[in-house]
């Protein structure tokens, strides 16, 4: 979808720079030109959102590395430094605890409408990959960041997830002592969290300038889940369309996001992390952030503790194979009348794994812990190479002009593509 | 199509029936009272933190620290807003420990409005010694240390209902929570029974009662509310830019509000002629 650029410099000193580095041609035919497809709806803005929550994530962060300080026993005091006697220091940290959420309910939206619509499939496989790299960054630094201001689930959270690792046969205890830096969580663990809490990032930018490359390569999927196939009729170019539309999505995810900065400030945190941490006082529950609980769900379900642990990596790797685990050739689920079924189901499972996991690991929540964990797997490694064995798919619209046509309500040439017997 | 439905009815009957089977059962649940400060436009009663430090000061004081409060936030705009004189006057009656001086040594002077809240004990396990083997806990931001558990679907409605006060509420009820242990309970040797305290078995004595501490405004000196006063203080000192916070909230809403709108129709405008 590249090299549709029809910037031409007009004056000799862009003409110039233009011949030696064609920087303002790559921003032109990126976010200028670039055909967008005219069928797309509100669930493509979360990449915009996506890079705004970026953007807010690391001013607000850089801002609050100028005032913190990585030494466990101040780290706490310094955070209430920032909260009460650096100016706006408050609105500044709520921004960017809150901000974490917000991009993880961004991502997950994104995440979704990818799987809804089929995104990862051909020839999508590496902006989808690229994508699950993201995702994993981001958890990574999500959980560390959580860890800085050192109360109590700061402290015990990094105790259970780097214990995790203790799971490894032989080596694992020996890792383990290497991630802290020591015979437990402590200072040095703190440190090198706070570094590479500030690293990662910067790694995100730039998987992010590699995924948003590769979109720009392949072109943006659609609802309808087809091809491009004429420019004129199927796209519009993204200056102006989807600037004003990705703009106005942008502050209305704006508006969500203050009213937890404003409003509620806290209700995303758990109230035991303003409890300074203390080894020797464990909390009755220790529960992650809800952006981890389905996968913290799937850890604890299983009894085995190398099991849980790769299975709830698992959970995630699984991801980076779904382009090959759907055998189905068509995209969108608006055409999947099964696989929009189990998508939802899947959706009803997530959810309700992430519910499970902020409940005690006892009694009738393991069980349904377990038969959930069960559920998912089944979904990505046997629903949906089955489904496409077996889907009968409906009719595809020949064109994104046509589809367009036939949802505004006039007559069309609907099934000009042969309905697809088999998936 | 049925056989989906279905199959979402059994898995929302197994998330939203998860909590029948619970192996522990639920305590009762701190009221909720209403603050002055709760909801959108919500600000702090003025006169509320004023008599909510005078309880703090004279009771929680003697035990508790609240190491991140300096003597200058009295004076604090949303706050309880004494006047600078009045703060000053407070700090003064304190000593606090300074130095070393131009001898090497450390000395003792009146406190300023620079100073920490001073602490009543020098030391955690001095603390402990003189409260029976317990550490009460520093109360700078226990109002946000602590919430009652909502559950299932009330945390739900309380994204959307704004209520941030679960700390308040728990600080209210459970100084008001000093009850007689139930038949068949034994409390512990040094410990006290009380209904709202996890587990009951709270090592704080039931630390005030009615006529306790002198109000001079008129206030009724009873129990009920001493304890509002008090959790009222506390809020404010766990989180002592909420009015600013809160109001700078409406006038980042309206702008946002505003500016969605006129990108909304300019959105339309573009649009217009595609058919999408």
């Amino acid at each position: 979808m590249e090299g549709h650029s029809t910037y031409q410099p007009k004056n000799k000193v862009a003409r110039w720079f233009e011949s030696r580095l064609p920087l303002v041609g790559l921003v032109h035919s990126s976010a200028i030109a670039y055909p967008v497809p005219k069928n797309l709806n509100y669930f493509w803005t979360f990449g915009a959102i996506l890079t705004l929550m970026l953007v807010v994530q690391i001013v607000s962060g850089v801002v609050l590395a100028m005032h913190y300080t990585a030494y466990a026993p101040v780290s706490f005091a310094r955070v209430e430094h920032i909260m009460r006697d650096v100016d706006f220091g408050w609105m500044i940290r709520y921004i960017h605890a809150n901000g974490a959420s917000m991009f993880f309910i961004a991502v997950y939206i994104h995440i979704f409408r990818g799987l809804y619509y089929g995104s990862y499939k051909a020839p999508r496989e590496v902006l989808w990959i690229l994508g699950v790299i993201i995702y994993i960054l981001m958890m990574a630094t999500a959980f560390m960041g959580y860890v800085l201001p050192w109360g109590q689930m700061s402290y015990w959270g990094a105790t259970v997830i780097t214990n995790l690792f203790s799971a490894i046969p032989y080596i694992g205890e020996t890792i383990v002592q290497w991630l802290w830096g020591g015979y437990s969580v402590g200072d040095p663990t703190l440190n090198r969290f706070f570094a590479l809490h500030y690293l990662l990032p910067f790694m995100i930018a730039g998987v992010v300038i590699l995924h948003i490359w590769a979109l720009h390569h392949v072109g943006q999927n659609n609802p309808d889940g087809i091809d491009v196939k004429s420019i004129a009729k199927d796209t519009v170019p993204f200056t102006p369309y989807a600037t004003i539309k990705d703009t106005f999505a942008m502050v209305v995810f704006l508006l969500f996001f203050s009213w937890f900065i404003f409003y509620a400030p806290n209700y995303m945190g758990h109230p035991d992390n303003y409890i300074p941490a203390n080894p020797l006082s464990t909390p009755a529950h220790i529960v992650p952030e809800w952006y981890f609980l389905p996968f913290y769900a799937i850890l604890r379900s299983i009894p085995d503790k190398l099991g849980g642990v790769i299975c709830m990596f698992g959970a995630i790797v699984v991801l980076l194979f779904l382009p090959w685990l759907d055998t189905s050739k068509v995209r969108s689920a608006r055409y999947r009348p099964l696989y929009r079924q189990f998508f939802w189901i899947f959706g009803i499972v997530a959810v309700g794994l992430g519910y499970l996991g902020s409940q005690p690991a006892e009694g009738g929540y393991v069980i349904a812990s377990r038969i959930l964990t069960a559920y998912y797997f089944v979904h990505f490694i046997i629903i949906l190479p089955v489904l496409g064995f077996i889907e009968r798919p409906k009719p595809l619209p020949a064109s994104i002009a046509d589809a367009v046509l036939a949802k505004g309500g006039a007559t069309v040439v609907a099934g000009a593509s042969a309905p697809q017997t088999k998936g | 199509m049925k056989k989906t439905i279905l199959l979402g009815a059994a898995a929302l009957a197994l998330l939203f029936g998860a909590p029948a089977f619970a192996a522990e059962g639920h305590d009762d649940l701190p009221h909720r009272e209403s603050w002055s400060f709760a909801g959108p436009f919500g600000t702090y009663d003025t006169a509320q933190l004023q008599r909510g430090f005078k309880v703090f000061r004279e009771v929680c004081a003697s035990c508790h620290s609240a190491n991140y409060l300096y003597f200058r936030n009295l004076a604090q705009e949303g706050g309880p807003h004494f006047t600078e004189a009045q703060a000053k006057a407070v700090a003064s009656e304190y000593q606090i420990t300074d130095g070393p001086n131009d001898q090497g040594e450390m000395f003792q002077r009146p406190g300023r409005l620079s100073d920490h809240w001073p602490a009543p004990f020098p030391n955690d396990p001095a603390a402990r010694v003189a409260n029976g083997g317990a550490l009460p806990p520093d109360l700078s931001v226990i109002a946000k240390a602590r919430a009652s558990h909502v559950g299932f679907p009330g945390f739900i409605t309380d994204a959307f209902t704004q209520y941030q006060e679960g700390g308040v509420d728990y600080i209210h009820a459970l100084l008001n929570g000093y009850v007689e242990a139930p038949e068949g309970v034994t409390v512990q040797a040094g410990l006290n029974y009380n209904k709202y305290f996890p587990g009951h078995q709270i090592a704080m004595p039931k630390p005030l009662s009615d006529g306790q501490v002198e109000y001079t405004d008129g206030t009724p000196a009873t129990l009920d509310q001493y304890s509002r006063d008090v959790a009222a203080f506390l809020m404010w000192a766990a989180e002592p830019y909420l009015d600013t916070r809160k109001r700078i909230g409406f006038q980042v809403f309206v702008f946002l509000i505003v500016l969605s709108g006129l990108l909304y129709f300019t959105k339309k405008k573009v649009w217009k002629n595609v058919a999408h």
